[in-house]
């Protein structure tokens, strides 16, 4: 995959998406430690709507998982595709679209969601209007995926584009059937245009919701993020893949089972019984996929393990792969029902996602920026030493967060339960919240030590870009305008 | 074979992208379809939301309360001795969207009705430590000036009896009519809240035909049994 391709690659738009994956990460992360710190202090919410948890929380998961992952998902595709598929950028004028429509629905997303505009189902707040911009952004990247696949050099497609296809074509899926809603005011006539009121209802809703939750994990938080390991590591370490079997096994056992494990957010609810169990199995059996996976990034390495102690893009890529093998066998753990009967509704899932999200998700793309960045402005990476830092204060940061977040859950589910002597309830509501400022406030730290890493990453890219030859620079002007 | 049949599609996107497709849509329709028209049956005496119930839980989505109250109650001793009855599939009918949450920052609220007073709730959200101290809940002092949007719940009412039929204006179903009847019935129900409740604010705007967004809300919540 690296012979030279006589045409030179347009990175235009991957630059336009890595830079807005700084930007939305800044913004996403410091909304996430804020309201993080209004848990542990919760003086921060200042009696004010738009700076209170309730209407931030939405704001945090969409700027990151939407903004942050997003940008760096398609800024990877943008660079991944014309090297793999070994063909020029086509339809420059339609990917510069999708970048410009994509930050602008970022925006308007958020400015919603302040005003308390959301449909309340998790990770698909957005409204219909919004979720019209959303489905077109969406067929635009699709669009483009399609037109390179078609235009393509290489015969074979590379693991990573089968990677990137699965994502286009879940997420599109999932997200249209569970944002089935219909607007009232085209009804009624009456009432806000922006409101719309669900196509299921009750139990039904609930089970199409994680059927798309859990999936828009899988296929916004995983399968990319695969896509660009098995891209960003062979490229790091300057080696191929270490099994051609074991991705194509892993890959389409993961997208097979991923789609039935939605209901092990639902266990011991009014779904059906034999749904949970289901749920459950292939929640287990999905460690299979996940970890061959893992197994194969990890093995890819191979011999190359002494470039650990001087790269530190292999660092986090490394590390990012450990975090996905660590957060998915947690993740299989919390599906068993007598373990999510404990850990339901309390801070060790909120723990699990960040082991996922900090870990894997924003290391990876990290790694993948500072790969490509220093290729696309034809310049160094401005320090490794300050690389090194960030990767070490982030991995503290990670430290912190998911150790407080456990013991925080377990002692939530715990005091939950806890009976005296007589059988009856030991704690009330109240004393269970008392009991657990602390761990906010070390998952507090946790944050803040992330959000500083990532801040030193975006100075270390900025300077890196402002090395950049004069000629490299023209082009980048436009798309920041977006 | 396998790998022969892998190789072939590799090398053919669009029966690729067929393939994925076809293995990924198949776990939701297990899943989702078979039991769909059961679980959407409301439970005997279960009925929809009056038009100021329909008001305030409209303010509970605002708000995204749901992102630290649950309203599902698990079948275990320890919850049902905390939060009630556990909950059955045909309390939710007439839910869109479901609020079941999936994080307990605060308590669970499906039944907070039967625990929970109008004086309560108004205190709560004007200072939570008020009655609950040590809490991280925020308080909501813009609940108390802003007014319900009885329009868009209207609007919300009428599609769901249109659409789902949801039995509005049924014999011994909560009323719709048109939107004036609507905002009559609303002012109706407000009148016992407003009454329990001490704000100036709220009572005044009352006196005028306003209700305000607290009323509804604590409306939404005293029908949660």
């Amino acid at each position: 995959m690296s012979q030279t391709v006589p045409n030179e690659y347009d990175y235009s738009v991957a630059k336009g998406f890595v830079l807005s994956a700084l930007v939305w990460g800044v913004v996403g992360m410091s909304v996430g430690l804020w309201i993080a710190l209004e848990l542990a202090f919760p003086v921060l919410n200042f009696d004010l709507p738009y700076l209170s948890f309730n209407r931030l929380r939405p704001i945090h998961t969409n700027a990151v998982i939407y903004g942050f992952t997003l940008s760096g998902i398609f800024s990877t595709w943008y660079y991944v595709s014309q090297r793999v598929l070994r063909v020029p950028m086509v339809l420059p004028g339609l990917a510069k679209f999708h970048l410009v429509i994509y930050n602008l629905l970022l925006a308007l997303g958020a400015l919603s969601l302040f005003l308390g505009v959301t449909s309340s189902k998790e990770y698909a707040e957005l409204q219909w209007p919004l979720d019209i911009l959303v489905v077109v952004m969406w067929l635009t990247w699709g669009a483009h995926i399609f037109a390179m696949v078609g235009a393509r050099r290489e015969k074979t497609l590379y693991v990573s584009i089968w990677y990137y296809m699965a994502s286009f074509l879940g997420v599109g899926m999932l997200y249209l059937f569970n944002n089935f809603a219909i607007p009232t005011r085209l009804i009624a006539g009456t009432g806000s245009w922006l409101h719309a009121v669900s196509g299921y209802a009750g139990t039904n809703d609930a089970n199409v919701q994680w059927w798309f939750g859990h999936n828009a994990v899988a296929f916004v938080l995983t399968v990319p993020i695969i896509a660009m390991a098995y891209y960003f590591i062979p490229k790091q370490v300057n080696q191929p893949v270490y099994s051609y079997k074991l991705s194509l096994w892993s890959f389409w056992g993961l997208i097979f089972l991923y789609l039935w494990a939605g209901p092990h957010h639902l266990l011991y609810s009014t779904v059906p019984d034999w749904v949970q169990t289901l749920g459950m199995l292939f929640s287990i059996v999905l460690i299979l996929p996940s970890w061959g996976s893992m197994i194969n990034m990890m093995m890819t390495v191979k011999g190359k393990w002494e470039q650990l102690k001087t790269d530190p893009v292999l660092k986090f890529l490394v590390v990012g792969s450990t975090f996905y093998g660590f957060a998915t066998l947690e993740g299989s753990t919390q599906a068993i029902k007598s373990v999510n009967a404990l850990a339901h509704f309390t801070d060790w899932i909120v723990g699990h996602v960040h082991n996922g999200a900090l870990g894997w998700v924003a290391f990876t793309i990290i790694a993948a920026i500072y790969h490509m960045v220093p290729r696309m402005w034809k310049t160094e990476l401005h320090s490794i030493k300050l690389a090194t830092t960030q990767f070490w204060v982030q991995s503290l940061g990670i430290v912190f967060y998911f150790s407080s977040m456990w013991v925080a859950g377990i002692t939530q589910g715990m005091m939950w339960r806890a009976t005296d002597q007589y059988g009856n309830l030991a704690y009330s509501f109240l004393d269970t919240v008392r009991a657990l400022y602390p761990y906010w406030a070390m998952r507090g730290i946790g944050g803040a030590l992330f959000l500083g890493g990532f801040v030193l990453f975006v100075y270390n890219i900025v300077k890196t870009i402002n090395s950049a030859p004069k000629a490299a620079m023209a082009t980048v002007a436009e798309p920041l305008s977006a | 074979m396998f790998k022969a049949l892998f190789h072939a599609i590799e090398r053919r996107p669009f029966w690729f992208g067929g393939a994925i497709f076809a293995l990924i849509v198949i776990g939701g329709i297990v899943e989702v379809i078979p039991s769909f028209f059961e679980n959407s049956r409301p439970i005997q005496g279960e009925q929809p939301y009056t038009a100021l119930q329909l008001t305030g839980r409209q303010v509970y989505i605002q708000e995204s309360c749901n992102a630290c109250h649950s309203q599902l109650i698990r079948p275990f001793k320890a919850e049902t001795d905390r939060y009630g009855a556990f909950s059955k599939s045909g309390e939710y009918a007439y839910d869109r969207p479901f609020l079941w949450g999936s994080k307990r920052t605060g308590p669970d609220l499906l039944r907070v009705g039967n625990y929970r007073t109008t004086d309560w709730h108004e205190a709560h959200f004007e200072r939570s430590s008020s009655v609950s101290p040590g809490t991280n809940m925020p308080n909501f002092p813009w609940l108390f000036e802003e007014p319900a949007d009885l329009e868009t719940a209207f609007a919300e009412m009428l599609t769901v009896k249109q659409v789902y039929n949801v039995p509005y204006d049924q014999p011994g179903q909560p009323p719709l009519g048109d939107l004036e009847q609507m905002k009559q019935n609303a002012l109706r129900e407000a009148e016992p809240i407003v009454a329990a409740m001490k704000s100036r604010q709220v009572k005044e705007a009352f006196a005028q035909g306003e209700i305000k967004q607290v009323v509804a809300l604590i409306a939404y919540l005293n029908s949660l049994k």
